[in-house]
């Protein structure tokens, strides 16, 4: 810095000190009630420092709430809804971005609008919409007199062929949180910094739009989609009100499920030592992410939100 | 949401104009759009464009118009409980629901909860960026430190508040009542609203940290000597170049912990406290959702979800304003 002040520089030693403190503590009290059987925990004052029980709490939540099969749920959702979003964002980017087709302006706008609607403020048609994702097309095929038609030459019930419901499905749980157009206009930003004379330079070679997207435009992207995974994998891994509200069976729940269902209830046992060992390991792998990808992730925080 | 990155144009600290000068803006910027947003050189295969676009365009209409008109039909009409018929009942759902007083109750609750998360979050992030930014040692274990609850979900989050808090086995409740304190979120309202309020900004310290960090970083070092030369302490500094330098982040951020006030912190009430006790802690998210989820009242729910609809277009504008006057050094 400028100038040294050994008084002020104690007193952000000391600010931060405090900050740590406020993120540690909680995370260390739950540690340590994560360490504890069930009678010691009940019993006041709480202790200190952490008892021998964390890794018998852990397999016992572990299996109570079959957090295997929950895993491999969290995993395939979260990287399904990654892969998903960055790869139709970056398409549609491109084509918004690089190419002149009619109606251009209209689709910037149907997608930039979809942006100003957090997914909270529709809960309820969003969960029709997965319940019955045939419902529009069946009421476009019969408002055109389509079905009666159909019906009448071939003797095929199409109001029937279209009932797809998408509850307690991998689909339905990755494909309406794709639904939103942030990483697009992230990309979108991006691309519009890219210098024109990379796609001139492309078209001399003969190089058409596919051979221009994987040769120049992805690998100065890297970076980009890089920080993106990041935050939309820390986000998504956390997500709670769509997974709880599309899964009906237990086998269909994500981690951040299983952990809701160990949180006892007014009225059951108050186990809150396998709830602590729970948050442990559902917290694990964003934490790691946060860890070992600092970079990564302030960057995408900064440059683009969730 | 998102928190899309401007040009780097560097604004100064301009005036704020009435909102018809918004408008005119956002169609200049439309106009903008419409002349930059596309490549000087460019492709001219609509084919190509159609087929990239198709599968943004598909989830987009099946999973958010469809859905979104379908809230704006809902809401002016009333089904009867069998499903058998629907009236169209005009503004009904929304009179009644002005006229609710657990409607008012619920929006006046989610509003003073925003705030003093906001403020409460916001302060506290910028004392500690601040202290960051002029420390040399350790900066960076702080640093990892505290942005460490970035990766902790809501409903972790609310776990470990709503046993830290627990009146029973809680450690902090024990101390709490050690103080003479009748501490109890599950009975007490204001108990309940004050845990929320914790949990959220423990949650949320680290996103407002990471921006203000950013900004402070991209204050140019001349103007803080200089200042420094004409005899500024640090403190001083911080409130005469570094403020003004960073205000447009700290817009942003404001807006931002309303967003997450009203909208993200749905996981953490029904983790920890379930809207209660006597519909305390009943934000409206949350109330969209016992409504229409639990109670069944779709007509009442459908009409809420517009109206937070409503909020949420009004903050995207806002943001959007935000973004364009945070000025960027880093590039």
């Amino acid at each position: 810095m400028v100038e040294r002040n050994p008084w002020l520089t104690f007193v952000c030693y000391l600010i931060l000190a405090v900050g740590a403190a406020i993120v540690c503590v909680p995370l260390y009290l739950s540690f340590v009630a994560g360490s504890l059987d069930y009678v010691r925990l009940q019993q006041a004052p709480f202790p200190l420092l952490p008892g021998d029980n964390f890794w018998a709490n852990i397999t016992e939540a572990w299996q109570k709430a079959d957090f295997s099969r929950l895993y491999l749920n969290s995993l395939i959702v979260t990287l399904g809804i990654v892969a998903g979003k960055i790869l139709i964002s970056l398409m549609a980017a491109f084509a918004i971005t690089y190419f002149r087709f009619p109606f251009r302006m209209t689709m910037f706008w149907l997608i930039f609008i979809s942006m100003m609607l957090p997914i909270e403020a529709r809960i309820i048609p969003t969960y029709e919409a997965i319940a019955d994702v045939g419902g529009p097309l069946r009421d476009l095929f019969a408002a055109t007199g389509l079905t009666g038609l159909i019906h009448t030459v071939t003797g095929y019930r199409l109001e029937m062929a279209m009932n797809w419901n998408l509850i307690n499905s991998y689909p339905g749980l990755i494909l309406p949180l794709i639904a939103s157009a942030s990483a697009t206009f992230l990309f979108r930003q991006f691309f519009m910094t890219v210098p024109d004379e990379l796609l001139e330079a492309a078209k001399l070679d003969n190089a058409g739009p596919v051979r221009f997207f994987f040769d120049i435009l992805l690998p100065l992207s890297r970076s980009n989609v890089a920080a993106l995974a990041v935050i939309l994998f820390i986000g998504n891994w956390n997500q709670y009100l769509w997974p709880m509200l599309f899964t009906t069976t237990p086998d269909m729940r994500t981690v951040i499920l299983g952990l809701r269902s160990l949180v006892p209830g007014p009225d059951q046992p108050p186990a809150w030592n396998l709830s602590m060992a729970a948050a442990f390991f559902v917290m694990l792998p964003p934490a790691l992410v946060v860890i070992f990808l600092q970079r990564a992730m302030t960057r995408g925080v900064v440059d683009g939100d969730k | 949401m998102l928190a899309a990155k401007s040009g780097s144009t560097i604004t100064g600290g301009a005036p704020s104009r009435p909102f018809s000068a918004l408008w005119a803006r956002i169609m200049r910027a439309q106009q903008n759009a419409a002349v930059n947003g596309l490549k000087t050189t460019h492709f001219r295969k609509p084919g190509v464009a159609f087929w990239l676009l198709a599968p943004q365009a598909l989830i987009l209409l099946f999973f958010f118009y469809i859905p979104a008109y379908k809230a704006l039909s809902l809401a002016f009409v009333e089904t009867d409980p069998f499903g058998l018929s629907v009236i169209f009942v005009g503004f009904d759902n929304f009179t009644r629901l002005f006229a609710s007083p657990a409607y008012r109750a619920s929006a006046v609750l989610s509003l003073v909860f925003t705030l003093v998360q906001s403020v409460l979050t916001l302060g506290l992030a910028t004392a500690l960026a601040f202290a960051t930014d002029r420390v040399v040692r350790g900066q960076a274990f702080f640093k990892g430190v505290i942005l460490l609850p970035y990766a902790i979900a809501p409903v972790a989050s609310g776990t470990i508040f709503a046993f830290m808090f627990n009146p029973n086995v809680g450690p902090m409740a024990h101390m709490l009542h050690a103080m003479g304190l009748p501490w109890n979120p599950a009975m007490r309202p204001l108990d309940a609203q004050v845990l929320v309020v914790m949990a959220a900004v423990w949650n949320h310290l680290c996103y407002d940290y990471i921006f203000l960090v950013a900004a402070l970083l991209s204050v140019p070092r001349s103007l803080m000597e200089a200042a420094a030369l004409d005899g500024a302490g640090a403190v001083k500094r911080f409130f005469t170049v570094s403020l003004p330098i960073i205000m447009p982040t700290f817009f942003f951020l404001m807006i931002m912990n309303l967003i997450y006030g009203l909208f993200d912190t749905f996981g953490l009430i029904e983790t920890m406290t379930r809207g209660g006790p006597a519909a305390a802690t009943n934000t409206l998210v949350y109330k969209v959702y016992q409504d229409g989820f639990v109670q069944l009242d779709l007509g009442s729910s459908a009409a809420q979800s517009v109206v937070l609809m409503g909020i949420a277009m009004a903050f995207t504008i806002l943001q959007f304003r935000a973004v364009e006057r945070r000025v960027n050094y880093t590039g």
